[in-house]
């Protein structure tokens, strides 16, 4: 029972709660939206156990939905979506916690649009059709959109547009090819079907279009993630975004792309993805994105674009884990994103608290404010150490799985990608002794407050996964491990 | 039920729709005559014409459910599905458009009642270009819609730019009809028949002579005219921009529709084994994606970037027109029905926003829509959308069926191209959506006389409501619309190419 209905039910309960939210009075909103997506949450924490570790689908529903075109509505999770769709009920509570005094405006909107952007999202988690993938990867960008442009900083109509068409540009092709996909597959089986698995099992002879279609999926995905030259977006995307915003961009948006390769352009189209070339240019890619977004954020004055540059440079070892093919690099890429899910998440609620109070994002506005807001400062500090990849903590784990698989594959790349870690370290290090530690030569900043409950209940869960992950990531790992070698095979095998 | 259009009570039957339309519009007529002076008799005609457009519905709806189907000889006029469906279509563009008028029209003081006859002998007009069997029912039908919308265009006779839109629209079409008649007269002297199927069975068996060619040539110039596709579409923007609104969404809905049914009848009915056209067409479709989206890429005013968004949506229509397929047929009827609902709820916003004296509406003066009134805006929002081609909304199932016609005939690369032209129509659509909800108010007042009566917010609220209903559920559309599209075919005698397989199926 709830096996077959659950996935439906994270899709529809969003929806419903969306348009209840519209319809109460305003004040009334948050409440509502918390309300609403804890219970999506509660819904969702029984996955975890019913979960089997093993490899295939799950949870699989299956629905004739356009029937003359062989579109079906069908859902299901494996061991890579499972965890991207318990990121997602997981930040979405957090998430309405944290807007509760930033967004003034407007509020039963602004909620209303974060329910949707959840169903959205879930979609694209759980899709097993590439008419429901594409429709839901497309939905979830109105949501955005208008979050950030409505709620957003001064530049935001910018940002906001910037995003919607950036996005929009690769996934189009991808809908281009995703029909190519459907006709070949279609004009060798006999059955016209959008089903992935379908699909998957059948694609075969690609002959010499293969390439092109790796290209769409390939930069629908590498803009979603985003990867070296297509991440201008996202600087201004997070720092227009309100603080919810920035959170669910970074913390599962981003992670669409790199799932994006794992689900599709990697197990589609095998053969392209380990050509030379490709090989060549992903790795050189996400060095690029390492460094790079490491030195960038280095230079940062506003501490949110730091942040920003920061998702370029952990979603680089994401990809580098994704196409180092050994199950340890694999596991510790679906580790990152995960973590980066936590961590990141965790540095933009604590901006988005520090700017409520001071209205400044720029690091330079404040110093020495560990002795006004100590409380503040001791978190900042965990989840930065986190961030970096400090042992004990979530960030550690991911990041060492990925260079001790990537180096079985890739040796030169992985020792550069290496030097990541010690200039993340040197970014947010830098940052923090900046923001906390130098003299409190502020005016201004004496009379910051510390911490309030509401603010300490968004952020103990963060914590506590932090530390669950970082001391004992066993349950996580063999639940990833079956799906990882699923896709190792079916990668490698054909 | 079997009509042998040979027998006159045959023909009668199989006409029953225009019959049914053309006694309504002589009823309406001979009412304008005695009544016409005040804005009750206004709206008396609006209703009439209502009740006429129902009707004739009712009688395209009496003859697809028996079934009416052509025996014996070839006649004159086609009956098949592909026609019912697009009479629903040019009666429902209709209706939309004279519900969108009663306002509009009392509001600008355009008292008479002449404006429903013209809707009505132009909608006449549309449905006899869907239904000719032979070029010449189909030139026929052209001059009665061209005439009765040159007159619409002009309609609003105290405005320069109305008067001015008319003088264009019929100096350039008439242009465009003579290229039309010339090139049915090569058509003629080279098959020695004006119908359709004639032209396919010799078009079929003797191959091409160059007469045959520069006839088509000649025709299909005539339709790029209508449709407005570049390099042919220069008088768009300015009629579109002088005549009155609803006559704009009429214009960009029907005209454009009728236009294309007639072109689908002709190309793959006559021409289906003359290759030369899919080249023809296919670079066609592609100026004219690229040069409408960047041309309405530069406006500001809302109107014209509507406008210049029209001769985008033709080059989109041309892409399934290129792929030569049955689907390409079907996706025309699914993305007309899409086209017309989102336009005219455009259109409709529009009139609601434009006043005497400013009639262009700047996509700015949109700003804080969203604050005042929250229906109309997103109304507007889920139109702008659509016409995106974003999922959930009809304008994407449109979109889609388009570019599987397009992939299933191996035209990848014009699928690529249509996609990303439709990235660069974000760059005009995004904006309204953005000026609406994310911009504030110039002033307090700015929207205060925002407003539409009841028949157009019937008309805006059916039209979203069906976008989005077809753009999540488009099942029976979608069947309706290949059962249509596969009833419009090159005539057996003639050797067929080999069948592909059907999408989907």
């Amino acid at each position: 029972m709830y096996a077959r209905w659950v996935l439906t039910v994270l899709l529809v309960w969003p929806l419903v709660a969306a348009a209840v939210v519209l319809f109460v009075p305003a004040p009334r909103a948050k409440y509502v939206a918390l309300f609403a997506t804890l219970l999506e949450f509660a819904l969702s924490v029984p996955l975890w156990w019913e979960f089997a570790p093993t490899g295939g689908m799950q949870f699989v529903a299956d629905y004739a939905w356009i029937a003359p075109w062989g579109i079906h509505y069908t859902v299901g999770v494996d061991g890579i979506s499972l965890f991207m769709v318990l990121l997602t009920t997981f930040l979405m509570p957090l998430s309405v916690l944290g807007s509760w005094s930033y967004i003034t405006k407007r509020e039963p909107g602004f909620y209303a649009l974060l329910l949707v952007l959840t169903t959205g999202m879930i979609g694209v988690f759980v899709a097993l059709d590439l008419f429901l993938f594409y429709v839901m990867w497309e939905v979830m960008l109105i949501p955005m959109y208008f979050i950030i442009g409505v709620w957003g900083g001064e530049n935001r109509l910018y940002a906001a547009i910037k995003f919607f068409i950036y996005t929009m540009f690769g996934s189009l092709l991808m809908l281009v090819a995703i029909l190519v996909l459907y006709f070949h597959v279609g004009q060798a089986t006999g059955t016209y079907s959008f089903s992935y698995l379908h699909i998957l099992a059948n694609l075969q002879n690609l002959g010499n279009v293969a390439p092109w279609l790796f290209g769409a999926f390939f930069l629908a995905f590498a803009i979603k993630v985003p990867m070296f030259p297509f991440h201008t977006w996202l600087p201004d995307a997070h720092v227009e975004a309100p603080t919810a915003g920035s959170v669910i961009l970074a913390g599962i948006l981003l992670k669409m792309g790199t799932y994006g390769f794992l689900r599709f352009a990697l197990p589609f189209f095998p053969t392209v993805a380990l050509s030379e070339t490709v090989q060549v240019l992903i790795v050189t890619l996400s060095l690029i994105g390492i460094i790079y977004g490491g030195l960038v954020a280095m230079v940062q004055p506003d501490f949110k674009k730091l942040i920003a540059y920061s998702s370029v440079a952990h979603l680089g070892f994401v990809m580098l884990g994704i196409w180092a093919l050994t199950l340890q690099s694999v596991q510790g890429a679906l580790l990152v994103m995960i973590n980066h899910g936590i961590s990141t998440g965790a540095l933009f609620f604590l901006v988005g608290m520090i700017y409520e109070r001071r209205h400044s994002r720029l690091i330079d506005a404040y110093g020495g404010i560990a002795r006004v807001v100590p409380l503040f400062a001791a978190i900042l500090t965990i989840v930065s150490l986190s961030s970096i990849g400090l042992p004990g903590t979530n960030g550690f784990v991911g990041e060492f799985l990925v260079l001790l698989g990537a180096f079985r594959t890739y040796p030169v790349a992985t020792t550069i990608a290496t030097t990541g870690v010690i200039i993340a370290a040197a970014y947010l290090l830098w940052a923090l002794q900046r923001v906390l530690f130098n003299p409190l030569d502020k005016h201004e900043n004496e009379k910051l407050t510390d911490l309030t409950p509401r603010e300490l209940a968004v952020l103990i869960p963060l914590l506590a996964c932090i530390v669950w992950i970082g001391v004992y990531p066993k349950p996580f790992l063999t639940r990833m491990e079956p799906a990882a070698r699923q896709f190792i095979e079916q990668v490698r095998g054909k | 039920m079997s009509l042998d259009l040979s027998v006159p009570r045959d023909v009668l039957l199989a006409l029953l729709p225009e019959l049914v339309l053309t006694l309504w519009a002589l009823v309406l007529l001979l009412f304008v005559a005695w009544r016409h002076q005040t804005v009750r008799d206004l709206r008396t005609a609006g209703w009439l014409t209502l009740v006429a457009l129902l009707s004739t519905a009712v009688a395209a709806w009496w003859l697809w459910w028996n079934q009416a189907q052509p025996a014996g000889l070839a006649g004159m006029l086609a009956v098949d599905d592909f026609r019912w469906v697009t009479d629903w279509l040019f009666t429902g563009g209709a209706a939309l458009t004279a519900l969108i008028s009663f306002a509009y029209l009392e509001r600008e003081q355009l008292l008479a009642p002449e404006y429903y006859v013209l809707l009505i002998f132009a909608t006449l007009g549309m449905m006899l270009m869907a239904a000719g069997e032979d070029l010449m029912v189909i030139f026929l039908g052209l001059e009665l819609m061209s005439v009765a919308v040159y007159v619409l265009a002009g309609f609003d006779r105290k405005s320069p730019r109305s008067a001015e839109a008319a003088l264009k629209y019929f100096l350039l079409g008439a242009f465009a009809s003579g290229f039309l008649l010339y090139g049915i007269a090569l058509i003629y002297g080279a098959t020695g028949t004006t119908n359709l199927t004639l032209i396919g069975v010799q078009v079929g068996l003797g191959g091409s002579s160059v007469m045959l060619l520069a006839g088509l040539a000649l025709l299909l110039v005539g339709f790029a005219f209508k449709v407005a596709a570049v390099p042919f579409h220069m008088w768009a923007p300015d009629v579109y921009d002088g005549a009155p609104t609803p006559v704009t969404a009429f214009m960009a809905t029907g005209v454009k529709a009728a236009a294309f049914a007639a072109l689908f009848r002709v190309l793959t009915e006559g021409f289906a084994n003359a290759g030369a056209w899919r080249e023809i067409v296919w670079w066609l479709a592609v100026v004219t994606m690229v040069g409408g989206n960047f041309l309405a890429l530069t406006q500001r005013s809302l109107k014209r970037m509507l406008a210049y968004s029209s001769v985008a949506h033709a080059g989109y229509l041309l892409v399934a027109v290129a792929s030569g397929k049955a689907a390409g047929t079907a996706a025309f009827i699914v993305y007309l029905v899409a086209y017309t609902l989102m336009s005219v709820g455009a259109f409709a916003v529009l009139a609601a926003k434009g006043r005497r004296g400013e009639s262009d509406v700047l996509i700015d003066d949109l700003a804080g829509l969203a604050t005042r009134r929250p229906w109309l805006a997103f109304a507007l929002a889920v139109c702008m959308l659509s016409l995106l081609g974003f999922p959930g909304t009809a304008g994407f199932i449109g979109k889609w069926y388009i570019l599987i016609a397009a992939t299933s005939a191996g035209q990848n690369v014009l699928a690529a191209i249509l996609v990303l032209a439709s990235v660069v129509s974000a760059g005009y659509y995004l904006p309204v959506i953005m000026a609406m909800y994310m911009k504030p108010e110039a002033s307090d007042t700015a929207h205060a006389d925002v407003w539409l009566d009841r028949p157009a917010r019937v008309a805006v609220a059916a039209a979203v409501a069906a976008l989005l209903v077809f753009g999540v559920w488009p099942n029976r559309l979608l069947e309706l619309a290949k059962t249509a599209g596969d009833s419009v075919r090159p005539p057996a005698a003639a050797p067929v190419p080999p069948p592909a397989p059907p999408p989907g199926r």
